[in-house]
């Protein structure tokens, strides 16, 4: 049986619920259904959520405007490739930190720990300095090895505590039947890390996803900026064209919504190993 | 990583670098210039204002939805759909979140048409863009972008409470709130300590949001440490002055960084 004082307590949750989830909603349907209108019924009066005519005008003129397409296709192009080679460094060098002991191994960890919390703003100036000394200023590869440097030392922590969670028998039995030590990381440990490869993955994509002060200090072209980049050179245009930012912004967004939804457990595990170790 | 943090070292010692190829040493001159700039105290001001302002609600929200997750009576399915919606903030990148956020705070835009429809404001307020509202304008947006990592992180350690706790505080007659004083609070202690850490590392490094709803204006305004180094940086090409102010951030950063790194390595 519910007392009185408990039902109202009740509705004090749902009411907090309701508020809760108008807060952190509502600014996503409008910028949904912001997409699907004209540019000029954006701040007509009364606003509407459902607009009175739905259109894909803001879609289409992005799938034919050549320089926005390429925004995509370099963000994805940068964040697949840094996510694939941080993960084969970071399996590589996250095996070596678990199961062999060197001297340094303590003060490595270390460093790994405090690069996390470096502001990147002080890091952009020598970058710079050196992607112009190396003639690489605008072009991927600057964009590429300068993400390495941010992606590695956590993906390695990340791979390094999964293969610490791993018993060291399992090795052993490669090694008794007569296998080498990679053998045993490469078809023993690697595909039961899944987990731990999906984490990193995440994590390593995401961060390069984002990442937006070095994309835009070092690139300069049109066609070498990435998305979120794009995105400020839209708004920085005379006339705003808000649906079409808009629907940049859903689109943009996708890739991530689409790794929280298929891969959640991996996605909070990526986001939050760093700062709660449950 | 090391060496970039020796190369802004040396870069702040020297008058002109990276543009002039034969640069001259002149020591501490640029941080006495920086530290004589007032704009760099009204940056670090700013800073300083908006980290602290997001902590404290990204802590208050992140909490309050976390316990109203965890409310036992809610049906679980409905919680399961309530926990993405509550977390889709954190889905969207910083230009993206620049980019909603000045459509809806827009002069013209939704938010001050509710409000005016609400009999809240006569007039439209241009909150972006006046210096009353700018600085406390960028800390809202981000509140409303970085408290979905506390309600995760919240959520996750007060799932992880033992329930006999809770059991053991009702036969001593304890009430919700002395329960969330005296056992909810304490377990979750170590967690938040981490997460306000980690945050306040994060929010000082904030720049994206900055850069893309007020560059640091109106007025400096919303003037960050990070807008201010970039602007010395990129726009006015100083760049030996704007290495001595990466090199203070950094310090300041990594005096609260110490922290953190301790508490981390203590757990290893």
């Amino acid at each position: 049986m519910m007392n009185t004082k408990d039902k109202y307590f009740r509705y004090i949750v749902y009411l907090g619920l309701l508020i809760g989830l108008v807060f952190s909603t509502f600014p996503v349907i409008w910028i949904l259904s912001s997409s699907f209108k004209s540019n000029t019924e954006i701040f007509s009066l009364p606003p509407k959520i459902i607009p009175d005519s739905i259109t894909l005008i803001a879609y289409n003129s992005i799938f034919e405007d050549k320089d926005k397409i390429q925004f995509f296709v370099n963000s994805y192009f940068v964040s697949l490739i840094v996510t694939a080679l941080t993960l084969f460094i970071a399996i590589l060098s996250g095996y070596s930190f678990s199961r062999f002991n060197f001297k340094l191994k303590r003060f490595l960890n270390l460093t790994i720990i405090s690069t996390q919390t470096i502001p990147p703003i002080s890091l952009l100036i020598p970058y710079f300095g050196m992607v112009v000394f190396f003639k690489i200023f605008d072009t991927y590869i600057a964009l590429i090895l300068t993400y390495l440097v941010f992606t590695l030392p956590y993906a390695t922590l990340m791979m390094t505590s999964y293969f610490n969670s791993l018993p060291n028998e399992l090795d052993d039995a490669v090694l008794v039947d007569g296998g080498s030590q990679f053998q045993a990381l490469s078809k023993v440990l690697v595909p039961i890390s899944l987990p731990g490869i999906v984490a990193t993955c995440v994590y390593t994509f995401l961060l390069c996803w984002n990442e937006f002060l070095f994309a835009l200090t070092l690139t300069k072209s049109t066609e070498m900026r990435t998305l979120p980049i794009g995105i400020q050179l839209l708004m920085g245009q005379h006339s705003y064209e808000w649906n079409e930012m808009m629907a940049m912004s859903i689109l943009g967004t996708l890739p991530i919504l689409f790794l929280y939804l298929f891969a959640q457990k991996y996605f909070l595990a990526g986001l939050t190993s760093g700062s709660v170790k449950l | 990583m090391v060496i970039p943090m020796i190369i802004v070292f040396k870069y702040s010692l020297y008058d002109n670098v990276i543009m002039n190829r034969n640069p001259t040493f002149i020591g501490l001159n640029n941080y006495v210039k920086i530290i004589s700039n007032n704009t760099f105290w009204i940056a670090l001001y700013n800073t300083l204002y908006f980290t602290i302002f997001s902590i404290i609600f990204h802590l208050l929200i992140g909490i309050v939805f976390a316990l109203m997750l965890n409310y036992t009576h809610l049906n679980y399915i409905l919680k399961s759909i309530l926990r993405v919606f509550y977390i889709l903030p954190w889905l969207f990148t910083a230009t993206i979140i620049a980019v909603i956020w000045r459509l809806l705070l827009d002069p013209l835009g939704i938010i001050n048409h509710i409000l005016n429809y609400l009999n809240i404001i006569e007039n439209y307020i241009e909150w972006f863009s006046s210096t009353d509202t700018a600085l406390n304008s960028v800390t809202f947006v981000n509140v409303w972008a970085g408290y979905p990592f506390y309600m995760v992180s919240l959520l996750a350690g007060l799932q992880s409470v033992p329930q006999d706790l809770y059991e053991a505080a009702s036969i001593d007659g304890a009430n919700k709130i002395q329960k969330f004083i005296h056992v909810t609070l304490p377990h979750l202690k170590p967690i938040i300590l981490t997460i306000i850490l980690l945050d306040f590392i994060w929010t000082m490094q904030v720049f994206p949001l900055i850069w893309m709803t007020t560059g640091g204006g109106p007025l400096y305004a919303t003037e960050m440490l990070s807008t201010f180094t970039y602007k010395l940086a990129f726009s006015s090409y100083k760049l030996s002055l704007a290495s001595a102010s990466a090199f203070i951030v950094l310090l300041i950063s990594l005096s609260v960084s110490i922290f953190y790194i301790k508490k981390q390595f203590n757990k290893e």
